[in-house]
This record gives C-alpha cells, structure tokens and sequence, in this order.
C-alpha cells in the first residue's frame, strides 16, 4: 500500500492562474472532451462509462454507467448536477465549483448528450455565493463558446444548462428532496419506490441526478477511454478520487491521488497529504465517510482506503470526508454535535428520525454537561434501535430516506470505542476535556 | 422564471432575490411572488420557512455565520462563537441595537480545511483567531470590505446573459404553465430577451486582487488560496500541475 504517483484529474488545473475562467480552461485542454464526445454516438459514450467503472462520488456510491443505463425512455428527460454539498465535513465539491467549474459543465454537457437529455440544472448550495456567481459567468462563457445552447460545436446537439442555487436544507441534498426542492417545494424527500428519480423524477420525468465530482471526470474519461480509468484504482474502486481531510492534521485540504492503493495512515501522515497529526498528538478516532459514517480507531489506520475493504470492516468511505480526532477530543461532544446537526437537519416526515434525534440530542448533552445517568447508556442505544432496528451496519431502513438510520452509527460507535469516557462524565458530573 | 419548464420551480431564487431587496421576506413579497407564479401565499412561506437562508424578520446588514460542525467544533468554534458574543455584546442568533450585525451558529459550511471558519453574507472567512474577529468586525463596520461582502440577501452578482428559454409548452400537462408573461427585470427571468442588468463578472477574489484593501492576513477571503491549497505550501518543489493533489512516491 502506498500513494501512487499518477496524475490528478479532477484538480488538475486547480493550480493555475484564474482557472475558473474560460481562457485557462480552453488554453489547458478544456472542451476536448465535449468535442470528441459529440463525434461519438451516445450509445458508445455510455458504452464506454461501463468500462470506466466510475462510482457515484456524492456518498451513495452507485456506479455511473449504471445508473445511466437505467434511465427510462421518455422525453422530455432532464439531468440534475447535485452540487448541494452539505454533508458534514466534505467540501471537494466546493472546490471544484469554485475553481474549475467549466470542467463541470463540460461533464455535464457530456452526460446530457450520452442520455439524450436537453435541459439540465446544476442545483449549487446557497451558500456557496462565490461559487454560484462563478459558475453562473462561466455558464455565460460556455454559451458563447457554443459549449451550450443550440447546435453545440456545430453538431446540431441543443442544451440549455440552468444555475439554480438552494437556500440552505442539508436534506435537499438527498436526490428526491433535490428534486421536489427544484420544483419550488419544500425539501421532503420522495418515497421510494415509486420515486425512482431515473423512472420518476424531475416533473415526473426520467431524471438522472449525478453528483459535482462524478461528472468532473467525464471529460477525462471520454478523451482517455473508460478502460484507461478503470486501470486506475482497484475493483469498483475505480480511478483516482478526492478525499476531503480535516480536524487535528497539519496539513487538512482536498487530496485527490489514486483510489484503493492508499491507506488511511498514508491519507494522515504523507508529508504532501495530511502530513500528520498536529502537534505531534496522538490519534484518537477517525470519522471515515461523514457524519454517518461508523467511526474507527487507531487500529484502522493501515487498512486501504478502498470501497468494499472499508464497508466490510463495518463502515463507508461515503462522501470521501475524513475527520481526524486527536487525543485532546471529547468523544462524547463529538458524537453530541453529529446528533444534533441530524437532529436540526431532519425534515420531520418520519417519526423515529423526527423524534429520535431530538431524544438522542437531549441524552447527549445531558452526559457531555455533567447530569448524565448510567441508565442513559442503555437508553441511548434503545433509541438508536428503534430509529434503525438492531443497529447493523449497513443500517436497516424504517423510514423515507437514509437519514434517519445515519443518525445512530456515530453514537453507537462512540459509545463501544469510549465507554469509559462516557462513564467518566457520568461519574465526575462533568466534560474532563474541560 | 422563463428558464425553467415551470415557473415554480423559480420560487427559491426568486425569493432570494426578494430578500436581496429588503434584507429579508418581508409579507408583501411573498404575497407578490405568489401572484408572480401563480401559487398562494401560504406555498410561498410554506417553502420559504423550510430553508435556512431565508429570514421572515429582518436581520442585520451583516450576517455572521460562524460553523460549529465538528471539524470546527474540535479547531475551536465554540471559543470563537462565545468571543463573537463578546465582541458584538450579543447572544447568537440575534441582532445588534444598530442593525449592523446578526451572529449565528451554522452547520458544515463545506470549508472545512479551514476551521473554524465562518461566512459574512456568505463571504467566506477562514480560519478565523480572535483577533481576526475583531479586525473584521472593524473592517465591516467601516465599510471597509463593502466591495467583499454585499449587504445582507446579495447572493449572485452575476447575471446570466444567455440561453434558450426553457422548453415549453409543457407535454401532456393541462394548461400552460407559460402563461404569465414574464417580467422585465425580474431577475432570474432576465435571460429570455429582457434587457440583462450589467454584468460584473469580477468575483470577491478578484476584487481583493484588484487592489481593494481587504482585512488583513487571517481575515481574507478563502477565495484564492482555494488554489493555493492544492498547490501545497510556498516554497515546496509542487509545480503549478503536480500539487499537493497529486501525491508524491510511496511511504
Ligand atoms: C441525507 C442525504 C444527503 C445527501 N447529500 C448529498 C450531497 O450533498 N451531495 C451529493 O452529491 N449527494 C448527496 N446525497 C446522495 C444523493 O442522494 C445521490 O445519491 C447522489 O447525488 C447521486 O450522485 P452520484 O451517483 O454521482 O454520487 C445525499 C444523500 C442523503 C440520503
Ligand atoms: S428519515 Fe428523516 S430526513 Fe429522511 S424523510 Fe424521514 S424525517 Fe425526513
Ligand atoms: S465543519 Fe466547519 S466548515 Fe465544515
């Protein structure tokens, strides 16, 4: 195991000057990909995004090919860029937007014409000022290019490709409340079935919802060929990927290197990566996918940071987020300020995510302030069951989205891994971090 | 509004642009903007009440975002928020007697490599001391980061200049959801043949390198060291391709 040396893809022009502009996007290679792909058939480009093996990158982690392959027939069909990024502690998406977003609407353009989709929306986070007007000027730039709009590059393909930007909800991050959110409403997700966005989305309409970092690649993938992508990596592990790293290292930012042949220490430690942990603490817990991820200790740290490694070690690479916690961290308040950040975010339709979050936040801080019971061990994990029953990994589903049952593992996890710790605040009446 | 197969679809940026008016929804826009697409008064704040941004009452001109999510939380965000309290002489989620400055606690605002951070009007700041607090509160109530940070509401500045209006009628729907005519100057609907506002295409970044003087070292906007970042810290070997993004050899 070791971080390879192959080059970036999706940062790859993040470095220059400007790179948000046209100018440097075009004078670096940009819209090649559009052009070749447009001299293609859609049916080889989806052909092609077989091979490539490219696995979802918003957290679900569904291969793209895939998921296009499954597209219904039926016009008008639209594409949704997800660039509603939200998940606690990742933020490549956020990156990307800013710094390279015509290499965005290049994936997008591409995407749209494999599916034969001629309306599509980049849905971006509200918050993301910057990245709204950066996106919407390069929007402007590209229709002048003629990389949108009718009769792209002469090839007779029509787009119109529409910056929409939300207004803070991290469940419209999920594909069907994004859906219903487009459509002016308020973000409740869909029940699914029958609300299968590829069957039945936007309008009613077959829709395919990809996330920012997924797309990105595209233009890559059509120029170098799918085959040459899936030689990358290991597996579904396909190609390289973006870990977003934060908390205690000294160097937290976007990394992007090649997928499965690195480890979580190599994530940590490599001077060019995290470059260790801050101040030379020890490690005391990382989160590896978000916040819904199952957390894991330092005995972890040489597993490789692959797909179905970590999902069977009892946990999910998910968003590509990687939270380090050093020694100087209360377990205890950390998996309090997951619970409370789902709890603020449920969207209420379900009543064990509703109602449990809220629960589960009130036993939380009670233990983190000091007025704990040891009962409330017990009960914390009897709430946990009856938001997601038996506390599996992967968690099982009572309710309309994922949400509900993401709530659970970072207590769950919390409470095996730092038992102690939770006694010592019950005991002592109080946080011994404070 | 004309860019989307059906007008409601417009609502959230319409209501942000609402709020770019008046700082805030005030009752009145919300009625209007029902009229404008065609749905009631209680759709409106229906939705409206659901998301985050959008404020009923009004706030201040600057609204002080400061994320407390975990990675913030362990770099010291509550610390900044109880500072940020005394500074402003406010409890968060208030506003302050001038009107000057509403402080909030927010979820993960997706900058998280430099924490704790936190956004004015969605003007990223980060990572934020105690200090740097203060020289931005001076900054901003000085008018000195105008050019930086818009008043309260302002989320684009750009203008979109181009494009086919969305493609209508809609099939196999009763009545056409086109049927109210589109407003000149109504923003979002500019593209379809209204007169397009003048565009300034310069974002915040570019402002600040265009020579405004904004907060000193630690304040200043995440904007341009996005590439930085990538590029790995100053006086390594990283070429403008080979950043901190692609890893060097083994371990
Ligand atoms: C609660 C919740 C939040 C989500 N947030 C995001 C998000 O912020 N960005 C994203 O791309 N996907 C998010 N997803 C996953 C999307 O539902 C969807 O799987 C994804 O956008 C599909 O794109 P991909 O296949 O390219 O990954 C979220 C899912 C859930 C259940
Ligand atoms: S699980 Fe929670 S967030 Fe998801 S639909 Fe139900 S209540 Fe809403
Ligand atoms: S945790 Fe603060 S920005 Fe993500």
């Amino acid at each position: 195991m070791a971080v390879t040396e192959v080059e970036p893809i999706v940062t790859a022009r993040l470095g220059l000057p400007e790179s948000w502009t046209l100018k440097t996007y075009v004078d670096n290679g940009g819209y090649a990909g559009l052009r070749k792909a447009l001299s293609m058939s859609p049916g080889a480009i989806k052909d092609d995004m077989l091979n490539a093996s490219l696995l979802g990158r918003g957290g679900a982690g569904f291969d793209a090919g895939k998921k296009w392959s499954m597209l219904a027939k039926g016009q008008p069909s639209y594409l949704v860029v997800n660039a509603d990024e939200s998940e606690p502690c990742t933020f490549k998406d956020h990156m990307l937007i800013e710094g390279d977003p015509h290499q965005l609407i290049e994936g997008t353009a591409i995407c749209a014409y494999a599916n034969g989709v001629t309306q599509a929306f980049i849905y971006v986070r509200g918050e993301f000022a910057l990245g709204v007007e950066r996106l919407t000027a390069a929007v402007n730039e590209a229709y002048d290019h003629g990389a949108l709009g009718r009769d792209i590059f002469g090839s007779g393909f029509d787009l119109d490709l529409v910056v929409h930007y939300g207004a803070g909800a991290y469940i419209v991050g999920e594909e069907t409340a994004l859906l219903e959110s487009l459509e002016g409403k308020r973000g409740f997700p869909r029940i699914k079935p029958p609300n299968f966005p590829a069957v039945s989305g936007l309008y009613g309409c077959p829709t395919v919802v990809n996330n920012v970092e997924t797309l990105s690649y595209l233009p890559w993938i059509v120029i170098n060929g799918g085959s040459s992508f899936s030689r990358m990596g290991e597996g579904v592990s396909a190609g390289t990927r973006l870990f977003s790293l934060s908390g205690h290292v000294n160097r937290p930012g976007n990394y992007e290197f090649e997928w499965a042949k690195a480890t979580f220490r190599d994530l940590i430690e490599h001077p060019r990566l995290g470059g260790g942990v801050r101040n030379g603490n020890q490690l005391k817990a990382i989160i590896p996918g978000g916040a819904s991820s199952p957390w894991f200790g330092p005995d972890k740290l040489d597993m490789a940071l692959q797909h179905d490694v970590v999902q069977k070690a009892g946990s999910m690479l998910g968003s590509g987020s990687v939270i380090v916690m050093d020694h100087t961290t209360c377990a205890v308040r950390a998996a309090w300020r997951i619970v409370k950040f789902f709890h603020r975010e449920s969207c209420g339709q379900c009543t064990p995510c509703r109602e449990g979050s809220g629960w589960l936040e009130k036993i939380m801080i009670r233990i983190e302030q000091g007025s704990g019971r040891e009962e409330d061990l017990e009960l914390l994990l009897d709430v946990c069951d009856n938001i997601s029953p038996d506390i599996t990994w992967p968690p099982k589903q009572t309710t309309i989205c994922v949400l509900g049952p993401s709530i659970p593992p970072a207590i769950a996890t919390s409470l095996n891994m730092f038992r102690d710790e939770y006694l010592v605040h019950i005991k002592e009446g109080g946080c011994p971090f404070d | 509004m004309a860019l989307y197969p059906r007008p409601r679809s417009a609502l959230i940026p319409v209501l942000h642009l609402a709020q770019e008016q008046d700082g805030y929804l005030t009752e009145d826009a919300m009625v209007h903007i029902g009229e404008l697409l065609d749905i009631t008064a209680a759709e409106v704040y229906g939705t409206a009440s659901f998301y985050d941004m959008f404020f009923r009452e009004p706030v201040g001109r600057h609204l002080i975002s400061i994320c407390t999510n975990v990675a913030c939380m362990i770099n010291g965000a509550y610390e900044l928020v109880d500072h940020a309290e005394k500074t402003l002489g406010i409890k968060a989620d208030t506003t302050t007697a001038d009107g000057e400055f509403t402080l909030e606690e927010f979820e993960c605002l997706a900058l998280c490599d430099k924490a704790p951070c936190l956004t004015v009007n969605w003007r990223f700041f980060g990572p934020v001391t105690n200090q740097d607090f203060d020289r931005l509160v001076d900054d901003l109530r000085a008018g000195r980061l105008a050019d930086v940070v818009p008043p309260h509401g302002t989320l684009c500045r750009v203008r979109r200049t181009v494009g086919l209006p969305a493609q209508v009628p809609f099939p196999g729907r009763e009545g056409d959801p086109m049927k109210k005519p589109v407003r000149d100057g109504d923003g979002v609907g500019a593209a379809a043949g209204a007169p397009a506002p003048p565009v300034d295409k310069r974002t915040p970044g570019e402002r600040v390198a265009e020579g405004q003087q904004p907060a000193r070292e630690g304040a200043v906007p995440q904007v341009d060291e996005s590439a930085a970042q990538i590029l790995g810290p100053e006086g390594t070997d990283t070429g403008p391709t080979a950043g901190g993004s692609r890893a060097g050899g083994g371990t």
